[in-house]
């Protein structure tokens, strides 16, 4: 599409914004793939629409106010490249075009308090859990606070499972096929500190000895996602400085996290360290990924069969392109029978922090996605992302449905541990 | 403004949109060179609110421009400057479907391929696939009689249409056509089919399905030349097949389609696409002919799939061509000309050879059963004067077309982008005619103003 804006005054990030206006061609192959315009059904909410919002904002014809809500509404999913035959770059210009207007916005003090709170405590698990344990007894306030604060204190779990915290290295056992670095996470590691624990066991059982760096950060993807560069920059660093470069890869075990540190590049452009943030980038891999590309040690048949739906967590399908590796992981698992639910490409609503900014949205998703679920019959179902596992079950507790969930790695681990039954509902 | 206020009244809520985003949003659809701001849009969630809003846009003389999901290449659902845009696809309901009698009745903003989902429980299927067949949706199909890959053997939309409701420019509500393809009087499905919106918004659509093939088998035959492609499409119809679709695609598409969603066609000059369908025997058999027609027509190497995964790959890389190009420059501009089938040779060898002439690259990927050319044309308009040269270049090809007795729009339609063509296969007398049937309906020509036709408020007549 053709456009008038002056790449060069954009500063690093310009050519992240203006290329992908300048490949999409309008040709709305993405609007049946995008959450917010089959949910809401207008053209400013869909990817295309967006693109010309940004792109005449940038142009200085559409004032940002106006823009806003309808950019605000975007998920990130990025669905819409997935359906995207000119290859946009679409989540790219929604991040750079956030961090571009975040200095110049102004949002209301509730939404002011929300997002300060949000950005305070998500990346930090100690502050989190103590969040957490502070908000639940609020609950009971929830109906008299503004609604951004009340959508928080919807989403603290009853309890926070104990966590044992993580060793400095797992050994690989039997002869080691390769040596990892892990990515521990903030809010998964308080929401479901069993997911890593999962994870270095299963790499272990396949030869991968795993070190877990200390001085590491949360990835910083809430941030950058949500056009808080500023805070961001010195996760990124931080995890810059803590992770070895002589390991075969850096594993993630959240889909989020795994696409936001794969942004590291864009992230610190124009920064010294912006080459040292590309090259680590280059060397994040999901932990499915990881595993299926050494290749999987078939875990023992399960005593029992048992039926998995697979859920593409957006930041895993879309933004890391990995569908694959999953899927035939948990095909390696005999006994297991892997069903596809309808509308795989649709976001679940999590989306980050997105169920807390957008809950009546998020609630539209979420409901959608869990009934779609339901509907394949499994008597399990199984992700990647520790956003949509949260956001998934408390869709089915409210549809009054008890099934399973688990991530993609617990699965594996329960497997080896001749463990897979019984999985308790979350 | 007057149609504000008017529209203000019909208790839309947050469905009429005026804010400068929203309408900024709207400013154009699948042909990006146009843009225009409507004063408001309107997003329909019924019959009921489209009849109130062309009637509060009949009694303003506002233009009114109908749009499902905007994918039109022609500029066909462009906004008018400060006119209404009404929206229709929020109404994307399936109504019925009654597999006896095989057909279906649409809301307009039901997406093409929908429809097909929706029926293959019955084992039927909606015909027509235009290569947006995901996103377009039935009413921009029926106002632009939308073709398709597989309408070589089944038809245009025209062919699928048996009746519908529509709201004429004044706000009247009538039905046109019915349940069946016996009417008396007047063809007036065939009247608004392909009209472009001039004769009003349809908001109801009867269409006829056809039952799902029992087998199917789809040819890549690689060439070494566009016209030895296009000579073996003459061939193989000669011959007596009648395959439901045969598609060309030359290097610089498959380049584009492989840049995109890597549909591992062979390396070609020019790629060759024909599905064979019927029930088994037929296909066995016409699979035995064609190979042989292919044998002695020059082709580099031929494969054949009948697996459904493949055969999936293969039309997603040809649907998705379009789009693609994208890969390949910043802008480009499609075009929809026809030449007579047995010219195809001879129209391929000429788009080359005033495309080397003008130094633009030029991408071809085309219904070649139908001599349906969609040359798609490369350039970048940071350059000075790149767009200039690359309309020319268009306007030549479409001036070869007619010249080889076809047409200047196969499927996409005139809309803005080839009004100015129109005098190429119409007369004076011929277009004044035209403009007054259409003002026998719309004396305000305020339906989709603008499109096909000259009007009488640019100035001149039409």
């Amino acid at each position: 599409m053709r456009h008038t804006i002056a790449t060069d005054t954009l500063g690093p990030r310009g050519p992240a914004l203006t290329a992908p206006i300048d490949a999409c061609v309008h040709c709305g192959f993405c609007l049946p793939s995008c959450p917010t315009y089959v949910t809401l059904g207008e053209e400013m909410d869909s990817p295309r629409g967006r693109i010309l919002l940004m792109k005449e904002v940038l142009e200085g014809t559409l004032e940002l106010d106006s823009a806003l809500p309808y950019l605000d509404n975007c998920l990130g999913c990025q669905a819409c490249e997935t359906a995207c035959p000119s290859g946009v770059h679409y989540g790219e210009l929604i991040t750079g075009f956030r961090a571009h207007v975040e200095p110049v916005r102004r949002r209301p003090a509730a939404a002011r308090l929300q997002r300060r709170l949000l950005l305070e405590t998500l990346p930090f698990p100690r502050r989190f859990a103590l969040a957490a344990r502070l908000g639940r007894p609020a609950r009971a306030l929830a109906e008299r606070l503004p609604s951004p604060l009340a959508a928080m204190l919807a989403l603290i779990p009853d309890r926070l499972p104990p966590a044992a915290p993580l060793p400095a290295r797992m050994p690989a056992q039997g002869p080691r096929r390769a040596r990892v670095a892990l990515l521990a996470g903030c809010a998964q590691q308080v929401l479901d500190p069993d997911i890593n624990w999962a994870a270095l066991r299963v790499l272990a059982a396949n030869g991968i000895e795993t070190v877990i760096p200390p001085g590491q950060a949360c990835c910083g993807a809430l941030a950058m996602h949500t056009g808080a560069s500023e805070r961001a920059r010195p996760l990124a660093r931080a995890n810059l400085a803590a992770f070895p470069t002589d390991v075969d890869a850096i594993i993630t075990t959240a889909a989020g996290c795994g696409s936001g540190m794969r942004e590291y590049g864009l992230l610190l452009a124009g920064e010294p360290d912006a080459e040292a943030g590309a090259a680590l980038a280059e060397r994040v891999c999901d932990v499915a990924t990881f595993l299926d590309r050494v290749g999987l040690i078939a875990p023992p048949p399960l005593p029992e069969p048992i039926t998995v739906a697979y859920h593409d967590a957006c930041h895993l399908a879309h933004a890391q392109r990995e569908r694959t590796a999953p899927r035939r992981l948990l095909g390696a698992i005999d006994g297991l029978t892997l069903v596809e639910p309808a509308e795989w490409e649709l976001c679940c609503g999590s989306a980050g922090t997105y169920n807390v900014e957008h809950p009546e949205l998020a609630r539209r998703l979420g409901a959608r996605k869990a009934a779609n679920l339901r509907a394949t019959g499994a008597e399990l179902i199984v992700t990647a992302n520790i956003g949509c596992l949260t956001q998934i079950g408390l869709h089915l507790r409210e549809a009054g449905v008890e099934m399973a969930l688990l991530h993609t790695v617990q699965v594996l681990d329960r497997a080896y541990a001749h463990a897979l039954k019984g999985a308790p509902p979350r | 403004m007057e149609i504000i206020a008017a529209l203000g009244e019909l208790g839309l809520g947050e469905r009429l949109l005026t804010t400068p985003a929203a309408l900024a949003a709207f400013s154009c659809d699948g042909l990006t060179a146009f843009t225009a701001r409507p004063c408001a849009a309107v997003l329909a969630e019924s019959t009921a609110e489209v009849v109130a809003t062309v009637r509060a846009c009949h009694a303003t003389g506002t233009p009114f421009v109908a749009r499902g999901s905007g994918t039109s290449l022609s500029g066909g659902s462009l906004p008018v400057a400060g006119g209404v845009l009404i929206a229709l696809n929020r109404l994307n309901r399936v109504l019925s479907i009654d597999p006896e009698s095989r057909t279906a009745v649409l809301e307009p903003g039901v997406i093409n391929l929908d429809v097909s989902r929706a029926a293959a429980a019955h084992g039927l299927a909606y015909a027509p696939d235009p290569s947006s067949q995901s996103v377009c949706s039935i009413g921009g199909n029926l106002a632009f009689n939308s073709g398709g890959a597989h309408c070589l053997r089944h038809g245009m939309t025209a062919n699928h249409i048996l009746g519908m409701t529509v709201v004429l420019p004044d706000g009247e509500l009538t039905t046109l056509g019915g349940p069946s393809r016996e009417g008396l009087g007047p063809d007036w499905t065939g009247m608004f089919c392909g009209s472009e919106g001039l004769f009003g918004i349809a908001v109801e659509v009867t269409v006829s399905l056809i039952p799902i093939a029992e087998a199917t088998a789809t040819f890549l035959a690689a060439y070494d030349s566009l016209s030895a492609a296009g000579d073996a499409v003459s061939a193989i119809v000669a011959a007596g097949l009648l395959p439901v679709a045969m598609e060309i695609m030359d290097a610089l598409a498959i380049e584009a389609a492989e840049a995109s969603v890597k549909p591992r066609y062979p390396p070609a000059a020019a790629l060759l696409i024909v599905e064979l369908e019927g029930d088994r025997d037929t296909v066995a058999a016409d699979t035995t002919a064609l190979e042989a027609l292919i044998a002695v027509s020059g082709a580099v190497s031929v494969t054949h799939t009948a697996d459904p995964e493949e055969r999936a790959l293969i039309w997603k890389g040809r649907k998705s061509a379009f789009s693609a190009v994208g890969w390949l420059a910043p802008d480009y501009i499609v075009q929809d000309g026809v030449v007579p089938r047995t010219q195809l040779g001879r129209a391929l060898a000429e788009v080359e050879a005033l495309s080397a002439a003008a130094g633009i690259r030029v991408a071809n990927v085309f219904h070649a059963g139908d001599g349906n050319l969609h040359p798609l044309i490369l350039f970048d308009g940071a350059e000075a004067g790149a767009l200039e040269r690359a309309e020319q270049l268009a306007a030549d090809i479409l001036s070869m077309c007619v010249r080889l007795g076809g047409s200047i729009t196969g499927e996409h339609g005139v809309g803005v982008e080839k009004r100015a063509h129109l005098p190429l296969m119409f007369s004076p007398d011929d277009l004044t005619l035209m403009g007054e049937i259409r003002r026998s309906v719309d004396p305000g020509e305020l339906a989709n103003r603008g499109k096909m036709l000259v009007p009488m408020a640019e100035g001149t007549a039409a």
